[in-house]
């Protein structure tokens, strides 16, 4: 039971990144209609940052937060590469991505080498369900409660959220009202780009990071958005759990190298299963 | 409070509007008719500063509003929301003044705008320009795919804002008999070109006009 316990918690730690990954994707996919396969970049990116920030001399919290805000100022230099030039479809778009998530590999190794780093968390241990975990768990599941949470009022309680979610229905009447597309699509790369950021900084102390991490996050995170139609948060916090949490099982029980191939699995079996329908094949 | 002087707009190659001239005044009704692809929509975008012209000028005095063609409401947002981002580009954001000039919105308010009827809906897209306390309004096809007794009441609520606020119109419309019924003045816009203008009495009396849009023998 305690062992059972402990891959539910774990899983579920290292699925609130994939949810806050996937999140990413899914405000910039709303409103831009982008792909942003550069989304685990913006992990990667701020984790880094941290252990230089760290080794620096900055205390907690402080790096952490500056390196989240670099990541969603990351995150609008990525938009304004790939939706900058107006008319650039969704489709080049995330070709653009791509190749900016590729690039930032090389800066990456560059700047920081190609060995794997970590920092500490929040230190100690506590009992959950009969089971000691690491306490940083507590914190991961936390803060990405709070911040979904306000993802969520965001859109749905005010006009700068409605006037996002506007911009992606009909980016032609967002212009005849007055609203700024191409800032809002900026403004959904910069969330995005914090969302990835955080889930970098959170998971780090418990998952090492290195500069080739976003694949594992983004297929994750992508896998986890799919779920909810790379439309819906809810879902995708649904979904990077239950992510997060079979993988840890899998992972426990089984072992560690299928832990990849089961968000590959649920994300094939997410779109066969929902193949017929029109609105997945307009997303995907 | 529009004022356009030879005015052209191309796409690439393809000239959409060539050397257009017209205006619209303070308090004034105007219609524009004419063809699918005369250019209409063009002018519309154009005015809307959505599009830049290639010559001429285009000044607009007073706040502008569009109703566009198709609606375009924002359809995953409720009446209400898709109001609100009606005055976007102001601080005042509040809705009641809508659902005292438009009362069949008030039990809408919380449904989603892709849920509603096309009547409703151009009823929204009214309300939602309206929601910026427009001094000029530009309604581009209002008739488009609504029965005659809703084009009818949309047309009273126009008549009813120019005579009270004395609101400017600009109506473009394929609709030449409402149009011409409504306004005071109109232009005939054809493949790019004002081919006629003139009050709507004397556009209604000519012989071309009559024939080619009013479904009369000339």
């Amino acid at each position: 039971m305690g062992e059972l316990a402990g891959y539910l918690i774990t899983g579920a730690g290292i699925g609130c990144a994939y949810a806050l990954t996937g999140s990413g994707l899914v405000v910039i996919y709303r409103v831009t209609r982008v792909v942003n396969f550069a989304q685990g970049t913006f992990a990667v990116l701020a984790a880094l940052t941290v252990t230089t920030l760290l080794t620096a001399g900055l205390p907690h919290g402080l790096a952490e937060g500056l390196a989240v805000v670099l990541a969603g100022l990351v995150g609008v230099l990525v938009g304004l590469v790939a939706i900058g030039k107006p008319g650039t479809t969704p489709q080049a778009a995330l070709i653009v991505t791509l190749g900016l998530g590729v690039l930032a590999y090389a800066v990456e190794i560059v700047i920081w080498g190609d060995q794997p780093r970590s920092f500490a968390g929040v230190p100690g241990s506590v009992t959950v369900l009969g089971t000691r975990i690491q306490a940083h768990y507590l914190l991961i599941a936390g803060v990405t409660a709070v911040v979904l949470t306000g993802a969520a009022l965001l859109f749905a309680r005010t006009d700068l959220g409605r006037a996002l979610t506007a911009t992606a229905a009909d980016p032609y009447a967002a212009r005849v009202v007055g609203i700024n597309v191409l800032r809002m699509g900026l403004l959904a790369f910069a969330v995005g780009g914090a969302l990835g950021g955080l889930a970098g900084v959170l998971v780090t102390p418990v998952q090492q990071v290195s500069f080739d991490s976003d694949v594992a996050l983004v297929v994750n995170g992508f896998s986890a958005a799919i779920l909810g139609n790379l439309t819906r948060p809810g879902l995708t916090l649904a979904g990077g759990l239950l992510l997060g949490i079979v993988q840890a099982l899998v992972g426990g029980y089984l072992s560690t190298s299928y832990q990849t191939e089961v968000a590959l699995i649920f994300m094939l079996a997410v779109l066969i299963a929902r193949a017929g329908r029109r609105d997945v094949v307009e997303a995907v | 409070m529009i004022d356009v002087e030879e005015l052209t707009v191309r796409y690439g190659a393809a000239t959409a509007l060539d050397g257009v001239s017209l205006s619209v005044g303070r308090g004034e009704m105007v219609a524009l008719i004419g063809p699918n692809g005369a250019g209409k929509s063009t002018l519309v975008n154009t005015l809307c500063g959505l599009l830049k012209p290639a010559a001429g000028r285009v000044s607009v005095s007073g706040r502008l509003a569009l109703v566009p063609e198709g609606r375009h409401l924002f359809a995953p947002l409720t009446v209400d929301e898709n109001l609100r981002l009606g005055a976007w580009r102001g601080r005042d954001r509040d809705t009641s003044p809508v659902y005292r000039l438009l009362p069949s919105l008030e039990p809408l308010r919380h449904r989603r705008a892709g849920r509603l009827s096309g009547g409703e809906q151009q009823m929204v897209a009214l309300g939602r320009a309206l929601m910026s306390r427009p001094e000029v309004l530009v309604i581009d096809e209002m008739s488009l795919g609504l029965a005659p007794l809703v084009v009818a009441g949309l047309a009273d609520h126009l008549r009813e804002r120019n005579a009270t606020e004395g609101l400017a119109v600009l109506l473009i419309e394929q609709n030449a008999r409402l149009a011409l019924d409504l306004c005071t003045r109109a232009y005939v816009l054809e493949a790019g070109r004002v081919t006629a203008s003139g009050t709507s009495a004397a556009l209604a009396g000519s012989d071309s006009v009559a024939a080619a849009y009013l479904g009369l023998e000339g």
